[in-house]
């Protein structure tokens, strides 16, 4: 009885204190300026819902544009990389050669650096291949960067399968590319589900890289959307918490649909948050 | 079995390209900008030898990012770490509701840095702000939490945990599902031998956990960026700026890439010995298994 109150109580608390920035920020994209201003009752819903911030910032804050922006740069960047590291990772798992584990080494190393090694002449790069502010400038590094986490993670899944299958296909002479298709990648879809659900979140959330590499507005992601509204919007909280929200909410969602996935992935792999 | 040499290489051919290039290169390539002076427009990058360097020892703001890293460091693994472990020790138990409540200390993992630093922006505003009007409520003076230089590096290290004590707790649940159910249980009722047993018997048992938790902690701890640059840019006066911060301001924006790469030099040394320890450990227990 004692446990239960003790948990009860301390696990409420927290989890209180936990959420209260989410319903500070929610309940201030339904109030006024004024209301907020006066009141200061920020943990109080309003007097009256004012769900139009959410139009206006979708609208008149363009955050429905970069909206669409993430979605365009988040979907190719994760499946580019999914295929792409599944195609590394099958090669790292289940064959030997010389420099498999350097080159295990090399994805895992790179996936920890600071991202300001990358910084300057990852944006050198693009301008002079002619995709800086571009679309495919930002999908083409987000694959390229994510493919180190991506290819441990799928490579230490691949280990798990036990070889024996490996070896009956290729003795019943089954062509490597074959085996890759029809027998791994079958046996892998959960995995490389836990981390699509990871790597869209994390790609979603990407802000470093659309900063260095997007300049003009119409390209412009979500979270450098948002960071733009502190200039023409900074006075109207109101609508600068409805676009948070907006930049928020997918992530969410996916999240509390895979909980579960996310979870796995992050511990399986254990390596970054 | 003997399968034709070149048969890993044409799977990995282009992610390997891919990752030479946008990867791989560029490592390099910073190495060898750190020795040059050269302003990001003009065609002829100047070789400088070590002044970069030189200059960086002799920067007062480099100086004070440095030791803002140092308080990320220490918030981040000091704190972080022992929060999470608190809370996750708490909520691992099979009562009506853990999973709810777990579910809701998750969150702050899904969002951006720059969407907590939004939040966080309200909640530590100096005139209207919740902290600060809560402070007055209580009868206590408001504080500059974005605007004190004594004060607005461990404001942004506050809102920067409320992710980063989720995290390390999503590592130590998952820890904890190697810890006999009992032994955590005993813990929190058992007064006196408690605190014993969390010490001798569950803290060694959840090293691994701890291994991770703590060097990934670090390694984010020293390349913390979004957060500093949406809530501050780094300011007032530098007073909060972190190394990638720093890095980004004078390369981005005072077209000094030269010494910008000198800084991400210095701040990929500083990095290396963590992440050397975290690869031999985790390729270590990869074999182990």
């Amino acid at each position: 009885m004692k446990k239960l109150l003790i948990f009860y109580i301390l696990g409420t608390l927290i989890v209180l204190l936990w959420v209260s920035p989410f319903m500070i920020s929610f309940f201030t994209s339904v109030k006024t300026m004024d209301e907020l201003m006066v009141e200061h009752q920020w943990w109080l819903p309003p007097d009256i819902w004012h769900f139009e911030n959410y139009v206006t910032a979708w609208t008149d804050a363009n955050m429905g544009r970069y909206f669409l922006n993430t979605f365009i740069i988040t979907i190719p960047s994760v499946l580019g990389t999914l295929f792409l590291s599944s195609l590394g990772a099958y090669a790292l798992a289940w064959y030997k050669f010389k420099l498999s584990r350097i080159l295990l080494m090399v994805f895992v190393g790179g996936m920890l650096i600071p991202f300001q090694m990358l910084l300057i002449p990852v944006y050198r790069l693009s301008l002079s291949m002619n995709i800086y502010d571009s679309y495919q400038g930002v999908i083409l590094f987000h694959i390229a960067f994510q493919l180190g986490f991506c290819t441990f993670f799928l490579r230490n899944f691949m280990k798990t399968i036990p070889s024996s299958i490996f070896d009956a296909a290729m003795i019943d002479g089954a062509s490597h590319f074959l085996i890759y298709r029809k027998l791994v990648l079958p046996l892998v879809t959960p995995a490389m589900a836990a981390l699509g659900i990871l790597e869209f979140t994390w790609i979603w959330n990407d802000y470093l890289w659309s900063l260095v590499l997007i300049q003009s507005d119409k390209y412009k992601p979500v979270t450098l959307g948002l960071v733009n509204l502190q200039g023409q919007w900074v006075t109207s909280w109101n609508v600068m918490a409805a676009g948070a929200i907006i930049a928020a909410v997918v992530p969410l969602i996916v999240f509390l649909m895979f909980q579960r996935y996310f979870i796995e992935g992050l511990t399986v792999g254990s390596v970054k948050g | 079995m003997t399968t034709k040499k070149w048969v890993p290489y044409a799977f990995l051919a282009v992610p390997l390209a891919m990752y030479s290039i946008w990867v791989i290169y560029p490592i390099i390539s910073t190495f060898v900008l750190s020795f040059t002076s050269w302003d990001g427009v003009s065609p002829t990058i100047k070789f400088i030898g070590l002044k970069n360097f030189v200059e960086l020892f002799n920067d007062p703001y480099f100086g004070v990012s440095v030791i803002n890293n140092i308080k990320w460091l220490v918030g981040f693994a000091g704190v972080c770490v022992p929060l999470g472990l608190l809370i996750a020790m708490l909520l691992d138990q099979k009562f009506k509701g853990t999973k709810i409540y777990k579910t809701l200390i998750y969150l702050p993992m899904t969002l951006s840095f720059v969407v907590i630093g939004q939040i966080w922006c309200w909640i530590l505003e100096p005139r209207h702000g919740a902290i600060n009007t809560i402070l007055n409520m209580l009868g206590l003076e408001s504080v500059g939490w974005l605007s004190d230089p004594n004060v607005v590096t461990y404001s942004l290290i506050m809102a920067a945990s409320w992710r980063q004590i989720s995290y390390t707790m999503v590592i130590y649940l998952a820890g904890l599902k190697q810890v006999p159910n009992q032994l955590i249980e005993a813990a929190w009722v058992d007064g006196a031998n408690a605190w014993k047993r969390f010490i001798h018997i569950i803290i060694p048992m959840l090293k691994p956990a701890t291994v991770v938790a703590v060097t990934v902690s670090i390694i984010d701890s020293l390349r913390a960026f979004d957060i500093v640059y949406v809530l501050t840019r780094g300011g007032p006066f530098y007073s909060s700026s972190v190394m990638a911060n720093y890095m980004y301001i004078q390369s981005f924006h005072n077209y000094r890439m030269g010494y910008g790469s000198a800084i991400a030099v210095i701040q990929f040394l500083i990095t290396l010995g963590f992440i050397l320890f975290y690869m031999r450990y985790v390729l270590k227990s990869e074999e182990e298994r």
